[in-house]
């Protein structure tokens, strides 16, 4: 019983990756961007809503209203500032200013907020549990994690192929000349996506907060996962970056089980087998 | 009248004998410097090689990779294995080093290079991940928290303090001018061509018969050798090690692209130039901390924006230099 247990805590855990990794995996479908710095701003916006719980009490769950649209007008701007610019053939200057940013946002945080690390506290929810057979317990606050990931990509995958935006995404995303020609301002199209991707990151931030402590420093660490989990649920594939990070989280929990320090080794070394085995993920959607 | 096809320039000329002179002058810097000045110089020649060696991957072969501190960490962990296990002399760890990096790029490299691109860059980090999860599992070398150089193994190194110090800087010079000539020599041979074919189109080079995946292979695998070596030193240098210090992604990959970024990607010149601005820049804001960081990423952001192909490469464009040539070019006479 104590292997199911692992099994199904593993299983809740990989939501949050799931949910690191659902943003990456829509920027890299729209632009071909891999934002080195995407962990570094998972942990700033955890940082972000931990302020706005110091300023008006709020549950952090709560605070989602108000992180979710700073974060999009972030990353609106972000885009249209910086990323925009460093987008072409090469893949040198995207990657290194995202290296560049990923730098200044830990030294930044470290700066404003010091090297202490935070939590954010949800309250009771955090330990509240109901038993689902004898000897494993489902924590409310992990099940829902698993429940926003499914929301998240739902919804994304819904954006992608039912509305307005999501075509406009998906014709910039196979040829921006031509979208240009429909009237389609891809400038403007990866900043929404960006902002999209930014709103993700704002629920991945905050539900980071709430699991465990966080410090200035944690972001590459985040980023890896994410990166792991979207290379093995195969790339462009939504649902199987769900998978991706629920397989993660089986590994690390199982690694963890057979010894501490092992725990983010597995993870680690179940991605490289499949990269081994299944370059292309396990439910491939497209070339990288 | 004749004309005949050559790479060197009267400034490149000019360039050779002043470097030979630098060499000779830095050769005697036991002789003529502080242990502080030793130290500070033979840091410089440990980036001025990390730099030309990741110059040479991402600059040159496109491998744009951020976990070479894989290979760093490799070497200094060898190097910490030999003292503590062999006692023979230290400088034997080097050569194993070099070679325990080759043999391990091999694998390693066939894994990452079935990621493209950005993909690549994370996939080699993950590397190096492992690397540093590894080594802090193994209690003999001191697991998680690290360990030290024992005393008797700088014995073995030199008698006297002024022999150890010097035999520091000497190896640190050599890898550092040994890593410098062989990515101008790499650059001026077939290979070489090879690579700036790649780089124009990869497409038409192919069309012409290059063999894109084995050349980048071939360098992923040599830089890493390289790199693995200049790990050893770097025991050396530090004489006490720890997981997360050997493979650290700021000291041996953030710095080291600020360095080739600021100095001029893909010149040979350029991650010299930078090394120099990074010694400077530390020199001066150093006391300011993560401020410092967060300056010099700012610094190559913004150089990655306005001038891409660095401060070298801005100046080889302004006034047409360069002082290690590996094109050709056809000198007349009227």
């Amino acid at each position: 019983m104590i292997w199911v247990n692992i099994i199904i805590q593993g299983i809740l855990v990989g939501g949050l990756y799931a949910l690191f990794a659902a943003g990456l995996s829509l920027i890299f479908g729209v632009m071909r961007l891999v934002n080195i710095a995407h962990g570094d701003l998972i942990v700033g916006v955890a940082f972000i809503a931990w302020s706005v719980v110091q300023a008006t009490g709020l549950n952090p769950l709560l605070s989602l209203v108000i992180v979710v649209p700073v974060a999009m007008a972030i990353g609106y701007a972000l885009q249209r500032g910086i990323l925009n610019r460093t987008l072409g053939g090469d893949i040198l200057p995207p990657l290194l200013v995202t290296f560049g940013l990923s730098v200044i946002i830990q030294n930044a945080l470290l700066e404003g907020y010091t090297a202490d690390s935070r939590k954010l506290n949800a309250g009771t929810l955090e330990t509240a549990s109901f038993p689902l057979l004898p000897g494993v317990d489902i924590g409310y606050l992990p099940l829902l994690q698993l429940v926003t990931a499914v929301a998240v990509i739902g919804g994304l995958q819904y954006l992608f192929y039912r509305t307005a935006l999501g075509r406009a995404f998906r014709a910039t995303s196979d040829d921006a000349e031509t979208a240009l020609l429909m009237g389609l301002d891809k400038r403007k199209v990866y900043a929404w996506a960006m902002a999209l991707c930014f709103a993700v990151i704002a629920i991945a931030g905050v539900f980071l907060g709430i699991r465990a402590n966080f410090d200035p420093f944690m972001g590459p660490g985040r980023l890896i996962f994410g990166f792991e989990a979207v290379i093995i649920g195969g790339l462009g594939n939504l649902w199987g970056t769900l998978v991706g990070g629920i397989i993660l989280g089986v590994s690390q929990a199982i690694g963890a089980q057979l010894n501490p320090g092992w725990q983010v080794l597995a993870g680690h070394l179940v991605f490289l087998l499949v990269l081994a085995v299944r370059p292309r993920g396990l439910f491939p959607r497209m070339t990288g | 009248m004749s004309a005949r096809i050559t790479r060197a320039t009267t400034v490149s000329r000019i360039a050779g004998v002043l470097a030979l002179l630098l060499v000779a002058i830095l050769f005697a810097a036991p002789w003529w410097g502080s242990t502080a000045n030793l130290r500070l110089l033979g840091e410089f020649m440990v980036y001025v090689a990390l730099a030309s060696l990741w110059n040479l991957l991402a600059g040159y072969a496109g491998l744009v990779s951020v976990g070479q501190q894989a290979y760093v960490g490799l070497g200094v962990y060898i190097m910490m294995s030999v003292g503590l296990f062999l006692g023979i002399h230290p400088l034997f760890a080097v050569p194993v080093a070099g070679l325990a990096g080759i043999i391990l790029a091999v694998p390693v490299g066939k894994l990452v290079f079935r990621l493209q691109g950005a993909y690549f860059a994370i996939g080699t980090w993950v590397v190096a991940e492992v690397f540093r999860l590894v080594a802090a599992q193994v209690t003999v070398l001191g697991g998680g928290s690290g360990i030290s150089l024992p005393i008797n193994v700088m014995k073995i190194l030199g008698a006297t303090k002024f022999w150890r110090e010097a035999t520091i800087f000497w190896l640190a010079l050599a890898l550092g001018i040994g890593a410098l000539t062989i990515v101008y020599m790499l650059l001026r041979s077939r290979i070489g061509l090879a690579l700036t074919a790649i780089r124009d189109s990869e497409v038409a080079s192919s069309s012409l018969g290059i063999n894109i995946d084995r050349i980048k292979y071939a360098v992923y695998i040599t830089v890493a050798g390289m790199t693995a070596m200049v790990g050893s030193l770097i025991t050396l240098q530090k004489l006490r090690i720890s997981p997360d210090a050997a493979f650290s992604v700021n000291d041996y990959t953030a710095f080291v692209i600020f360095i080739v970024v600021i100095g001029g990607i893909g010149t040979i010149e350029g991650p010299i130039v930078g090394t120099l601005v990074y010694f400077l820049l530390r020199e001066f804001l150093a006391d300011l901390g993560s401020i410092y960081l967060m300056i010099l990423g700012l610094l190559a952001i913004v150089i990655m924006l306005v001038a891409p192909k660095g401060i070298w490469g801005f100046i080889a464009q302004r006034w047409k230099i360069s002082l290690f040539p590996t094109g050709y070019h056809v000198v007349g006479k009227e």
